[in-house]
């Protein structure tokens, strides 16, 4: 049955062209966010440099060093699995489920100083410095929140991979999965690039 | 599901319980097949259509005499809102790519089933998870949506009703659309058969594909804006919300980016099928087949870039308006073009009257009705006169029930042999047929005058001066049920007692007619070469005729 081939290449070039697909539409769904940053970036650019200064540009780009690294860890690990190295394979992919922490651990205590602030939708010191900063934190929760969303997505499907390596289900004939989980691991990487920028360099 | 133990299921129907991994209920729920799953999503749509059906027929009960005696005006809001969202998300949206983009795609293709058979049962899965949701949001926390299908903000932001929950039923309807987006497309590229070109597909398979695309490209963005909806209610993130400096219209630029393609994503699939109708039942090759095939691209890329029609009179731009109007206006012309060559191809034909030509040749004149009357309210002076009223009411079901419904049942009709092994009586389906066709036309063709005379769409009460033609409408209306009701009782009967069906009834020349009726558990054991293109009904084949294949089967 042509539908259920195992293995073969058929197969694997279906999953690819299922995975890309797959990426077009989550570059479009943030793409509508990325949308709405940019009218309203040109609508209230003094507010939006204003309230871009509250972000914490070290934090920021300790998470991008950490996520470019992890998108490195898991293109070493597709590497290994094909040359048949399973323990390698599994090692840096451990190493990229890690790093995802390291990101998501960052992202939180950010987001703890902003509610100590008082700098989230809905709270009195937000309100009181006008709709420009409201839109802005509006956007950088959303946007921010959305792709943390994909980071512990995509940490879970690695860890799953992880378990189907311990049991034979991905290896050096089978390497579909890991190479489509990392597509979507540099897609939340690459989206990231663009959120680094936009909401904590331009001023 | 290995491929050697299948062998065993050449010719057995694919209904029958001996097929598949496990019997009954549960080889049915489990079953990855994809006719299994294309009949599993008929009955759910059906449901949900007889469902949003009744309540239309209840808010033309309220509307036949004026004054509100029978329902509430909030009540009525309610239920303009869920028929439209039952309507559009759990029906017209998903209904040809999952029911026959399921059943009958494969076999049109050479193919023995989807791409992704596990992914597409967990689609139907997905599918059956936001009709949940959305049922869920009627009966709970406030109560029915009051909003229309559109959730317009601010007023969806600021009423006391569910619409948290209902936005999210549509993101996760829209989650399942993008996931039978995918298959279609990787299996167009990745399953047809050896010789099975790109233009020796049928056309059905060219509306399919098209339509995927639109799925694909344009159902993100909906998804994305129903979730600030959602956030914007949960958390008061101010994106939308003009109160905290957002801007409204922006929810409108980013909903209909989605929703005008939407209109495509209805329309197209159900122009490919009629287009495969036609030759059959003309005896003839397809008139203009490539021009057919690139008109379905090219309505799938340029209804991407007219969304701004539906805010002539929200503000926007004029410049924008101008534009938009000029898009609109272009993208007449390759459904015109789609008309012209399915007229032409009738010319000099054999015709033959069936039930599915007839649902055929009714589409072409209810879809052109719906589109000349999209041109009224596609020019930027008449739209200030028509916005809003019930002119855009009836356009759309002209289009979108006259056009994607009756195309919904001509695909019924023509694959019902080969989905059931049965043949239902032809003239109840040929009576109940014209009964619909009639009860339409006095139902939305009243609703068009009533419009143009300037009843607001969406109210619950109107001024004395339109109540003879709001009864009118009414009656129009009962009369167009009735017929639908033998229509699907006729198909009941059909299904649970009629005749055996013949391989071949209709004469067609595409793959599907090659295979036994009802169709087999699996499709083919070697991939069939593909010779000859799909209206090509010279020789035997698949093109044999109807007595041919009924004594061959003797």
């Amino acid at each position: 049955m042509s539908g259920e081939e195992k293995g073969g290449r058929v197969d694997a070039d279906r999953g690819r062209i299922g995975m890309w697909l797959f990426l077009s539409t989550e570059a479009l769904l943030f793409g509508g966010l990325f949308l709405l940053y940019a009218v309203y970036r040109w609508r209230y650019s003094a507010p939006f440099h204003e309230a871009s200064l509250e972000l914490s540009r070290a934090f920021g780009t300790l998470n991008t060093a950490i996520l470019i690294t992890s998108s490195l860890a898991v293109a070493l690990s597709v590497r290994e699995l094909r040359e048949g190295r399973l323990a390698g394979a599994k090692r840096f992919l451990a190493a990229t489920i890690a790093l995802g922490a390291c990101f998501l651990a960052v992202k939180a205590i950010e987001w703890g100083v902003k509610f100590e602030h008082g700098l989230y939708p809905g709270a009195k010191v937000l309100s009181s410095r006008g709709p420009g900063q409201t839109l802005y934190f509006g956007l950088y929760f959303t946007m921010t929140g959305l792709h943390a969303v994909h980071v512990i997505v995509g940490m879970s499907v690695f860890g799953w991979i992880l378990a189907l390596m311990a049991r034979g289900g991905v290896d050096a004939d089978r390497p579909i999965k890991l190479e489509n989980a990392g597509l979507f691991w540099h897609l939340v990487d690459i989206v990231w690039i663009f959120l680094f920028p936009l909401f904590y360099l331009i001023t | 599901m290995s491929g050697a133990s299948r062998s065993g299921d050449l010719g057995v129907p694919y209904f029958s319980a001996a097929a598949g991994a496990r019997p009954g209920i549960l080889g049915w729920l489990g079953s990855t097949n994809h006719k299994r799953i294309g009949v599993m999503y008929s009955f759910a749509i059906g449901f949900f259509f007889a469902a949003a059906v009744a309540l239309g027929v209840l808010m033309r009960v309220a509307l036949m005499t004026p004054g509100q005696k029978f329902i509430s005006a909030q009540t009525y809001n309610a239920f303009f809102t869920v028929h439209g969202i039952i309507m559009i998300f759990l029906v017209v949206i998903p209904a040809i790519p999952t029911i026959f983009g399921n059943f009958a795609m494969p076999m049109l293709i050479g193919a023995n089933d989807m791409a992704f058979p596990r992914l597409n049962l967990f689609s139907f899965y997905v599918f059956l998870a936001g009709a949940a949701l959305a049922f869920i949001a009627i009966f709970s926390n406030g109560g029915a949506p009051d909003t229309g299908w559109t959730f317009y903000v601010p007023f969806s932001l600021k009423t006391s009703v569910n619409v948290p929950m209902a936005t999210f039923a549509v993101f996760v309807l829209g989650m399942s659309s993008i996931l039978t987006g995918i298959n279609i497309v990787t299996t167009v590229h990745q399953l047809r058969a050896p010789g099975m070109t790109f233009f020796k597909m049928p056309l059905s398979v060219w509306g399919l594909y098209s339509t995927a695309w639109v799925q694909i490209l344009a159902t993100p963005i909906v998804g994305i804006t129903m979730i600030l909806v959602l956030l914007e209610r949960l958390f008061g993130i101010g994106i939308f919300d003009p109160t905290k400096g957002g801007d409204p219209l922006l929810y409108q630029h980013l909903f209909w980016i989605y929703s005008h393609p939407a209109v495509y994503i209805m329309i197209l699939p159900a122009m490919g099928i009629i287009s495969d109708l036609f030759p059959v039942f003309s005896r003839k090759n397809i008139f203009g087949y490539k021009m057919i095939a690139f008109s379905s691209l090219a309505i799938a890329s340029v209804g991407s870039l007219v969304w701004g029609h539906h805010m002539y009179v929200s503000g926007q731009s004029d410049t924008a308006d101008v534009i938009f109007s000029l898009l609109t206006f272009l993208v007449a012309v390759p459904s015109a073009i789609k008309v012209v060559n399915w007229i032409a191809t009738m010319y000099k034909g054999s015709i033959r009257i069936e039930p599915p030509f007839l649902f055929a040749l009714s589409f072409v004149f209810l879809f052109t009705v719906g589109g000349l009357t999209g041109l009224f309210l596609g020019a930027l002076s008449a739209d200030v006169q028509l916005h809003d009223t019930y002119f855009v009411v009836g356009h759309f079901h002209y289009i979108i029930f006259g056009g994607t419904g009756f195309g919904i049942l001509a695909a019924l009709h023509y694959w019902f042999p080969k989905m059931t092994g049965r043949m239902y009586r032809r003239n109840p389906a040929v009576v109940g047929w014209l009964i619909a066709f009639v009860g339409f036309n006095l139902f939305y063709s009243t609703i068009l005058i009533l419009g143009w005379m300037g009843m607001p769409r969406r109210y619950s009460d109107y001024l004395p001066r339109f109540a003879s033609l709001q009864l009118f409408a009414s009656v129009g209306s009962y009369i167009m049920v009735a017929g639908l009701a033998v229509i699907f009782l006729n198909l009941w009967r059909g299904w649970r007692r009629g005749d055996k069906a013949p391989d071949n009834p209709w004469g067609g020349a595409t793959l599907e007619w090659s295979l036994p009726s009802p169709a087999p558990y699996e499709n083919w054991e070697a991939a069939p070469l593909v010779t000859k293109g799909p209206y090509d009904f010279s020789g035997s084949g698949a093109g044999a005729t109807k007595d041919e294949a009924g004594e061959a089967r003797e």
